[in-house]
């Protein structure tokens, strides 16, 4: 137990530190690349506690494609970061605001689990402790919640279609390239051979 | 006092002895892969090939290895240059991560975790960062470029592999590696056909043999080879991401290339070629160690590696990328609802 405790101050230590390097970083890539390190150490608290299926979809989905993406996106960016933090501390009331908000949400569970331990497992379906989490995702996620399952997919599909529609632009006149075509060009339709005269030319 | 010995020490040491042994075989055999994929490639354009150091060249990876160390490492003015270093460093350490859960024969492995193939999965998804924070830190344009042109290729090809995994997944029912090589050692094509002694039907190359070209050519895209090499295409940016590295840096990125490719390599021959199985569970096939089947199975994919650098052209990017997001993952797309329907309806799921 004294190793798990020690492990769980570790990872839960560089995430909070990462977390606020986030923040503070002066460099957009290096904020970017703190993120990563904070999820990569959130994964390591899900693995301790059990959950290594999550912790597993967490690296592959949110850092080796989302936070790729990111990165992409801010090492493109020309970002003067000194004009960005001008007028940094006007947002400051809604920024305070909002972490409060969080801050109650989070005591109300917390305080609610404390005062009855019972409340835990009456409004979702509580995981019985066989076979392997994966087993047990599966199960519930494709049984209970399979309509919350097939809605969220639909909602990821609409966004996808938006996104693609506004990026879409039919351009008239320009020259795609027909792959299928290209290859079954062959050299009767495109090679031509003559003999040409001298001084003569074709 | 006791109770922490026997249940935290005594492991401990015993897992780290492991590592290192892993390790050290695990680095001997890459220093043979790339002498190999120096002589294949030489053989095909009727070269020599290395053959100054020690007996036929045998010592050329260690003369290598030599050289880079003693260089002096440069690191350009403007770079950024913690990031400058730690780039490589991640490459090797991630791509040597993966073979913590890498059974190499019954019961060889170092951490044999029931979410093995999503560990490889998720450690092959997050070397792409060694490449992309070499390629920013040097603040210089053909390394940016080609660290861009890498982010875009490998998670292209990512989802395609996924799919692919998922395939094999559905028939093997479990996400462990050792357990994904005893469904092939235990039942598949060859029981259905009342011949289990006959184990090389079972291995998912047959069955899913499309699935298996999938993987394989994912597998040379994901590892940056030819003919996928644009990430270091040198007819169009110099040495790609590599420009400003040398010495001890540049030779960590190619180690943890080549250890990639060796991941990769294991891998397909835990999915696809039955893992340590012997093609046929008969004397004397079954004598020989489960070690030597799987250094073989994957020294055979290697050599497919090998061939393919040394006679396809490499492609050019747009098709590349067309061939990764329309016709792959279409393709794996379909195989994984197939494959799922099929298992279903002939109740052979399990």
């Amino acid at each position: 137990m004294v190793l798990k405790a020690l492990f769980f101050y570790l990872f839960a230590a560089v995430t909070v530190a990462s977390a606020f390097m986030v923040i503070s970083a002066r460099n957009p890539v290096h904020s970017v690349l703190f993120l990563i390190l904070a999820f990569i150490n959130a994964a390591g608290l899900f693995l301790l506690v059990g959950a290594e299926f999550l912790a597993m979809i967490l690296v592959v989905v949110y850092v080796g494609a989302v936070a790729v993406l990111f990165l992409f996106v801010v090492m493109m960016l020309d970002v003067d970061f000194v004009e960005l933090r001008q007028g940094f501390l006007q947002y400051l009331p809604i920024g305070s605001v909002l972490g409060a908000v969080l801050l109650v949400e989070l005591l109300m569970v917390l305080g609610g689990w404390a005062i009855d331990p019972g409340l835990v497992g009456k409004g979702a379906v509580p995981i019985t402790a066989t076979g392997s989490n994966i087993e047990q995702i599966g199960t519930v996620l494709y049984t209970k919640y399979v309509f919350f399952f097939q809605a969220s997919g639909l909602v990821l599909l609409v966004a996808m279609v938006g996104a693609i529609v506004l990026t879409l632009r039919h351009k008239e006149g320009v020259r795609r390239q027909d792959i299928s075509r290209q290859v079954a060009r062959g050299p009767a339709s495109s090679i031509e051979v003559v003999s040409v005269e001298t001084g003569k030319g074709l | 006092m006791a109770d922490f010995w026997s249940s935290y020490l005594w492991p401990l040491i015993i897992m780290v002895a492991q590592s290192v042994l892993l390790m050290v075989v695990l680095l001997v055999v890459i220093a043979y892969i790339l002498y190999a994929d120096r002589k294949i490639w030489a053989a095909v354009q009727l070269r020599r090939g290395p053959n100054v150091v020690g007996p036929w060249g045998l010592f050329q990876s260690f003369a290598d290895l030599l050289k880079f160390v003693l260089k002096e490492p440069v690191i350009p003015a403007g770079a950024s240059k913690g990031l400058f270093l730690l780039a490589p460093l991640i490459t090797v350490i991630l791509s040597l991560a993966a073979w913590a859960v890498m059974p190499v024969a019954q019961g060889w492995v170092i951490a044999d975790i029931n979410v093995g193939i999503l560990y490889i999965f998720a450690i092959s998804s997050l070397s792409v960062y060694g490449i992309i924070m070499g390629g920013w830190a040097s603040n210089s344009k053909y390394p940016f470029l080609a660290a861009l042109r890498s982010a875009a290729q490998m998670v292209s090809y990512e989802v395609s592999i996924g799919f692919v995994i998922i395939t094999v997944l559905l028939c093997a029912g479990s996400l462990n590696l050792s357990a994904i090589v005893h469904a092939q050692e235990t039942r598949g094509l060859a029981s259905l056909l009342g011949v289990p002694w006959l184990t090389v039907l079972n291995w998912y190359v047959i069955p899913l043999f499309p699935m298996f070209v999938i993987f394989f050519v994912s597998a040379l895209a994901e590892t940056n080879r030819p003919p996928f090499d644009l990430v270091e295409a040198e007819s169009e940016l110099v040495a790609g991401f590599m420009v400003e590295y040398g010495s001890t840096p540049y030779m960590m990125f190619m180690l943890g290339e080549y250890v990639a490719i060796a991941t990769m390599c294991a891998l397909t021959t835990i999915l696809f070629l039955g893992g340590w199985t012997a093609p046929i569970a008969l004397p004397p096939f079954t004598w020989i160690p489960g070690i030597f089947w799987f250094l073989l199975k994957a020294l055979l994919v290697f050599f497919m590696f090998a061939m393919v650098k040394a006679f396809v052209p490499r492609y050019r990017y747009d098709q590349l990328m067309r061939l990764g997001w329309k016709v792959f993952l279409p393709i794996s797309l379909f195989a994984v609802v197939a494959v799922a329907g099929f298992l279903r309806l002939t109740g052979l799921a399990p």
